[in-house]
């Protein structure tokens, strides 16, 4: 567990970046922060690891203040993976991957021998372990900057933007990747985004960000997906509603649900009742005429309402998009 | 050609002592102007002093630091040992700059990166910034090189052994095949080991693509020059 107790920091210019910010990031699960440029994600990421101290308040990782840690030490056993990489250019692929373990004192051969499997964990073929990065596409750089970070078995993982200089398609490849591999290695992962998109996919748990770090809202992608706390919230998640709005249109095949682009973003499954939850009990919900339809899923404590589950996309039933009336509601 | 021929045995025994003489300065000065370089680059305040008292060091004319340095240390105005000192000096006052530089050139998202998964100053320096930098370097101890190799023949002035006493004596004998040969072998060693260390640095990073070290290099130049 990761927690922030009402953090301040004022850079030596006078930048206040963040301002009383106070935050519990729970274990081995994923928290996201997101929020527009400057808003302070990178700075409070970088409190974390001790790249940057708080002017005031303070940081605890497991119950320890960070401040009586040796920051030098404290990186080692945290992972850091950045956007475009971060990758050391002079370094084969290999070795860039094994640094961190060697850092801690690791035999060079166990390191190596550890950064090929890391290769495979990661979904890269261990032909590409001879390679400077340079000679590496975006997609494999973000790839192999993923198991460096995972490379000294840390049990908290952050990550600044690391997709986001990749493209699209990339980029989804890379999210159902990380969500795989956390599925798997259940670390404490923040998230730096300022993708609403890539936040509610990836996080267990949200963060609103305004500038100075001001939280405007902290809750799982449904429950602010349905209830946004404020204006702000609203209008933030709400820039992609159109986007995410889904519909549902009626297929030789079956209900399929289109996205606002036309495209097909899944098919409509009910379930029958036996998993607790209403199908299909719909509501309108006032004035925006948005359905309130629940897709009938198992989803544990954390039912949603309002919010479309895509059940292929991870550990934590992510909302992939609000359902919407139009066209047609049964 | 004939007095090529006949004096094969001195040409070998004058170009090992441009060697024993050139050689030394190259590596001693690369060896001090790493750390002092890192000083610079790593302390603001002291930075434009130093790179102000290489400036200076590097402007003062070869000959009389030549004929002061064996009177201040105390040795004989044609032992080499002034003159290895002397060229010692520059090419710390070249190198040093070049090292801050080459040092600063290095990429700040690199660095970062290397802060951020736990490198220590200590380990970053030698593991990520100095290879980093190893380009930049490269292109300044080959000037170094060259430079140190052409001023080696000033000595000869004194009478402190190189290929240059082929001019002196050269000339005052009239003898054009020596000039030349000076002329010649002075050109061939600062070929030679410039060859050697473009190899070594081949060897040492192997991450480059050999191309740019051109383009490397020729900025070195003007740096020098404009300093
Ligand atoms: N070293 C610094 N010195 C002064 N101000 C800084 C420094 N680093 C960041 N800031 C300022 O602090 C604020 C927050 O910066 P930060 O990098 O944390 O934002 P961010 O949310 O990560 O933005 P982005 O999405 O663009 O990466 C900005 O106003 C920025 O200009
Ligand atoms: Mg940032």
């Amino acid at each position: 567990m990761i927690e922030f107790r009402s953090v301040t920091k004022r850079f030596g210019d006078g930048t206040v970046a963040i301002e009383d910010f106070s935050l519990v990031v729970p274990s081995r699960r994923t928290t996201v922060l997101v929020g527009s440029s400057g808003s302070g994600k990178t700075t409070l990421l970088r409190m974390i690891n001790r790249m940057i101290d708080p002017t005031s308040g303070g940081i605890e990782i497991d119950g320890e203040d960070t401040s009586t840690l040796e920051p030098v030490k404290l990186r080692r056993r945290i992972g850091y993976v950045m956007q475009n990489s971060g990758l050391l250019p002079h370094l084969k692929v290999i070795d860039n991957i094994a640094t961190v373990p060697i850092l801690n004192g690791v035999k060079r051969a166990l390191a190596r021998e550890q950064a090929l499997e890391l290769l495979d964990t990661v979904g890269l073929d261990r032909s590409l372990a001879e390679r400077y990065p340079n000679q590496l596409s975006g997609g494999q750089q973000q790839r192999v900057g993923v198991a460096r970070g995972l490379a000294a078995d840390p049990n908290i993982l952050l990550m600044d933007e690391p997709f986001g200089a990749v493209d699209p398609i990339v980029r989804d490849e890379l999210q159902r990747e990380l969500i795989r591999l956390q599925r798997e290695l259940g670390k404490t992962v923040v998230f730096v985004t300022h993708d609403i998109d890539e936040a509610f996919l990836l996080g267990d748990q949200v963060v609103i960000l305004e500038t100075g770090g001001r939280v405007a809202q902290v809750g799982s992608p449904s429950e602010i997906m349905q209830s946004p706390a404020n204006e702000f919230v609203a209008s933030f998640i709400g820039t992609e509603r159109g986007k995410r709005a889904l519909s549902i249109r009626r297929t030789a095949r079956g209900r399929v649900l289109v996205d606002g682009a036309g495209r097909t973003a899944g098919v409509l499954v009910d379930e029958p009742a036996t998993t607790g939850h209403d199908v299909d009990s719909a509501a309108n919900s006032g004035a925006d005429s948005v359905a309130q339809v629940t897709v009938a899923q198992d989803l544990g404590a954390d039912a949603t309402t309002g919010a479309v589950l895509d059940a292929a996309a991870g550990p934590s039933n992510e909302p992939s998009g609000l359902l919407a009336a139009e066209p047609i509601v049964r | 050609m004939n007095w090529v021929l006949e004096n094969l045995p001195l040409i070998g025994e004058r170009t090992l002592q441009h060697l024993a003489t050139a050689v030394p300065p190259v590596v001693i000065s690369f060896l001090l102007a790493v750390p002092i370089g890192w000083l610079a680059n790593r302390f603001r305040r002291v930075r434009g002093t130093v790179l102000t008292v290489c400036g200076l060091l590097y402007s003062i004319p070869s000959l009389p630091l030549f004929v002061a340095l064996p009177a201040l240390i105390g040795t004989g105005l044609t032992d080499p040992s002034g003159v290895i000192i002397a060229l010692t000096l520059y090419g710390i006052a070249l190198m040093v700059r070049v090292t801050a530089d080459g040092l600063s050139s290095v990429d700040l998202h690199v660095t970062q990166a290397a802060n951020a998964v736990g490198f220590s100053e200590w380990s970053r320096f030698w593991r990520v910034d100095l290879p980093l930098a190893g380009p930049v370097l490269l292109s300044g101890i080959r000037v170094v090189s060259v430079s140190t190799v052409s001023l080696t023949t000033v000595g000869a002035v004194l009478g402190v052994k190189s290929l240059g006493l082929f001019f002196t004596d050269g000339i005052q004998r009239n003898i054009a095949a020596e000039i030349f040969t000076g002329i010649v072998g002075t050109v061939l060693i600062a070929l030679v080991l410039d060859l050697l260390l473009v190899l070594i640095g081949r060897v040492l990073m192997p991450w480059l693509p050999s191309v740019s070290q051109h383009a490397t290099r020729t900025t070195v130049r003007s740096r020098v020059a404009a300093a």
